[in-house]
């Protein structure tokens, strides 16, 4: 790709001085403007090196960790015409990204050591890093544990079947065990297939209204409960990913109160739209709207709005929030799941579940930000050094730290449009909406990935 | 011979009709009035080149006898040229998504397309994504907007009116198209709704403004003014709504006697086709309170109607 905008990871170290930016680190609760400099590709004394390296003006732009997603589908092997792993790496760098854990359920899953060294083969000059998440039983079919630990040795950061949880809480326990000696956290998509068969959205005065089969919350939370009991029978790491209510955050709460190394991220998706969404709703979930459903003909059913776990009621999407503020969410991760038109151009009940999130990851939440719901830095925690914090990663803004950092305009205004977007998918219900939020640079491993 | 085209120029015209959610009571009134104007019209061979120029497209997803014949019946009797589209012997069974076959039915001159589909909302994509005007025949378990305003004008005829009746809908209320979109006719048109039926089948539907689910069939038979059940699809019982038909019928099915608690000679609606024995008894089904027969009358007219609406007829 010759698109100027975009660096790799094997490009040289890059040196520039940005000037006036408002750093936020949360490693230390820095939150100020001054000048941040990088030299060679990592962070320096801006006064030892002002007039040395390229000055750019930085006045309202916002510098902090680069983001870290934990859950992305790459689509590579076996869905390219959906994502590569050099266009979600270059969507991922635009959206701020300096790394992201490419999830196993690709065609033939990721769970053998080859597979997963062949990824990050694939990788090693993308625009972020790629770190991959090894499947937790062969074929992800739940019936017999992978080899995780020569995947691990391989570079896998964390197991998942994600796309389904495990097929059994006794496979699950075995796969806990295991991972208990491994150290790698078992990464969960909590839902009891049995409880969401057949359902395309969240039960509720929505779905009845549009005739479509409800989610009951249960089939998350019964799993929930299930994994945190075996979690704390096996002493492994759990983490739940995409939670999307909030009785299972209520678990996670208590899980914690008893000591328990439970981790869990939530979807920019869930945190601002609604099952409102799918009757035509572009209403984020902190606006003011009408107690009644209303069907919106030109914007009803679009199987943009399918995803699984499926759009959270509004309450359930303001607790999410609120527990990200509190700190019981960890991280904010996009469960990028590209898909090609024909798998969304059909009836919403026959489309693939998923919606790309890397390039709007940011926006969502800045919105969030500007509805008072999400303190900024809070944001960016969840964006950048906890998600890390789980796959092992470190990043900071200190002097002397190797350069791994975004730069935004919080208060840029852009629209999404499909030929704008860098994924090789354009399945997002906010296709023709405006957003808040634009990178202007990023930096991963001391490299400029990205630059606007 | 009625050969002016006043009523339907009068009525606002639609771009699709896709549910009667979107129209106001004004509107379901005035469909229901051009409704009568083509029973009396195709009864006395009037309109019969009102949309001689419109090619209208059958495109049944899912089997139908009775809503398929009358959207047939009412497109040729109004002139047009009918084109069924037998999805068994089309190219949607070698695997075609319905996008292309739309794409390619709009591509060989057809107007107006009246789907027929398994999926709720595929005719709001049948809207989004081609140029034609699309009437919805029945959609999944969401609505079937053509049946609602069948039901909505046999009540107004047997009741007068339907402002401040109650209207009682029994049975398997949430997977029904039929219900949905009587829910919303018959509550613009200033009926009051109760619901009956197994907790599965109303779940969800408690909050729906204008109405209100009972928790036993007697009670949302008592004093009502009409009273609709509803087919039981024989392979849902299956799935958790209730345990047998057996069960069903002995709890929810209407017979005579259960019929006593409402209105002295309250009608009954039924959107067939039936299981006499199931959700309602043959003598019922037959009787004096049936407007099953009425029903199937006017749903040629009302086919008629929305079609003139949507055809963009002159």
């Amino acid at each position: 790709m010759s698109d100027a905008r975009f660096g790799r990871l094997g490009d040289e170290p890059a040196s520039f001085l940005l000037a006036g930016v408002r750093i936020i680190d949360p490693n230390d609760g820095t939150d100020g403007i001054r000048d941040l400099a990088v030299m060679d590709g990592f962070i320096a004394d801006a006064s030892r090196v002002a007039g040395r390296v390229e000055r750019i003006e930085a006045d309202g732009l916002v510098a902090a960790p680069g983001l870290c997603d934990l859950h992305t589908h790459l689509r590579e092997p076996g869905g390219e015409g959906a994502e590569t792993i050099a266009s979600g790496a270059r969507a991922a760098a635009r959206g701020g990204f300096t790394a992201v854990c490419a999830m196993p359920n690709t065609d033939p899953a990721l769970d053998e050591p080859a597979r997963v060294a062949w990824v990050a083969q694939r990788a090693v000059n993308a625009a972020c890093r790629v770190r991959v998440i090894g499947a937790a039983t062969v074929g992800r079919r739940g019936e017999a544990l992978a080899e995780m630990g020569a995947m691990a040795d391989a570079g896998a950061v964390a197991f998942s079947d994600d796309g389904a949880a495990i097929g059994s809480a006794r496979m699950t326990r075995a796969a806990m065990t295991y991972l208990a000696g491994l150290g790698r956290p078992l990464i969960e998509h909590a839902e009891d297939a049995s409880l969401s068969a057949a359902s395309v959205m969240r039960a509720g005065p929505t779905a009845a209204h549009l005739g479509l089969a409800g989610w009951p919350t249960s089939a998350e939370l019964t799993v929930v409960e299930r994994d945190i009991a075996l979690a704390a029978e096996t002493g492994a790491r759990l983490h739940l990913t995409h939670l999307s209510t909030a009785g299972a955050l209520e678990a996670v709460r208590r899980a914690r109160a008893r000591g328990l190394p439970i981790t869990c991220d939530v979807t920019p998706h869930h945190l601002a739209m609604t099952d409102e969404w799918v009757s035509g709703s572009r209403q984020f979930a902190w606006d003011d709207a009408s107690p009644e459903v209303t069907l919106v003909p030109d914007r009803a059913y679009d199987a943009n709005c399918r995803v699984s776990p499926p759009l959270p009621s509004r309450a359930d999407a303001l607790a999410l929030l609120a527990a990200v503020a509190d700190g019981t969410v960890d991280a904010i991760a996009t469960d990028h799941a590209p898909h090609p038109p024909e798998r969304k151009l059909v009836p919403f009940d026959e489309a693939a579940p998923g919606m790309i999130g890397l390039e709007t990851a940011l926006s969502l939440g800045l919105a969030a930000v500007a509805a008072g719901r999400l303190e900024l830095a809070t944001l960016i925690a969840a964006l950048s050094i906890r998600p890390a914090e789980i796959i092992g990663e470190r990043r900071s803004l200190a002097i002397g730290q190797p350069a791994d950092l975004v730069v935004f305009d919080p208060g840029a205004r852009w629209r999404l449009e499909a030929s704008a977007l860098e994924s090789a998918s354009a399945n997002t219900p906010l296709l023709g909406m405006e957003l808040s939020g634009v990178i202007r640079l990023t930096v991963a491993d001391g490299r400029v990935t990205y630059r606007s | 011979m009625i050969a002016d085209a006043r009523p339907v120029a009068e009525t606002a015209r639609l771009r699709h009709f896709l549910d009667v959610d979107t129209l106001d009571r004004t509107e379901l009134e005035r469909m229901c009035d051009l409704a009568v104007e083509m029973r009396a019209a195709r009864a006395a061979r009037g309109y019969r080149s009102l949309l001689e120029a419109e090619t209208i497209g059958l495109a049944f997803y899912e089997a139908s006898t009775r809503t398929r014949v009358s959207f047939e019946l009412a497109a040729k009797a109004l002139g047009a040229t009918v084109v069924d589209l037998s999805i068994a012997s089309s190219s949607a069974t070698k695997g075609e998504s319905l996008v292309d076959t739309l794409r390619t039915l709009e591509r060989t001159g057809v107007s107006t397309l009246v789907l027929r589909h398994a999926a709720s909302g595929a005719p709001y994509l049948a809207a989004r994504t081609t140029s034609l005007r699309v009437v919805n025949a029945g959609d999944g378990t969401h609505a079937h907007p053509t049946q609602a305003l069948v039901d909505a004008l046999t009540l107004r005829e047997h009741l007068g009116t339907l402002e401040g009746r109650t209207v009682t809908i029994v049975g398997d209320v949430v997977h029904s198209r039929v219900a949905r979109s009587n829910l919303h006719a018959l509550v613009r048109l200033g009926a009051r709704v109760r619901l009956g039926g197994p907790p599965a089948w109303v779940r969800g539907l408690d909050g729906w403004p204008g109405v209100e689910v009972a928790p036993t069939l007697e009670d949302a038979l008592t004093g009502a003014d009409a009273v609709m059940t509803l087919r039981v699809q024989l392979e849902r019982a299956a799935i958790g709504g209730v345990p047998s038909l057996r069960e069903y019928t002995r709890t929810w099915g209407l017979n005579e006697q259960r019929m006593r608690l409402a209105q002295p000679g309250a009608p009954i609606l039924h959107p067939g086709p039936t299981n006499e024995g199931v959700e309602l008894t043959s003598e019922l089904a037959s009787g004096p309170r049936s407007l099953i027969g009425h029903q199937v009358r006017n749903s040629v007219a009302v086919r008629m109607a929305v079609l003139a609406l949507v055809s963009g007829a002159p």
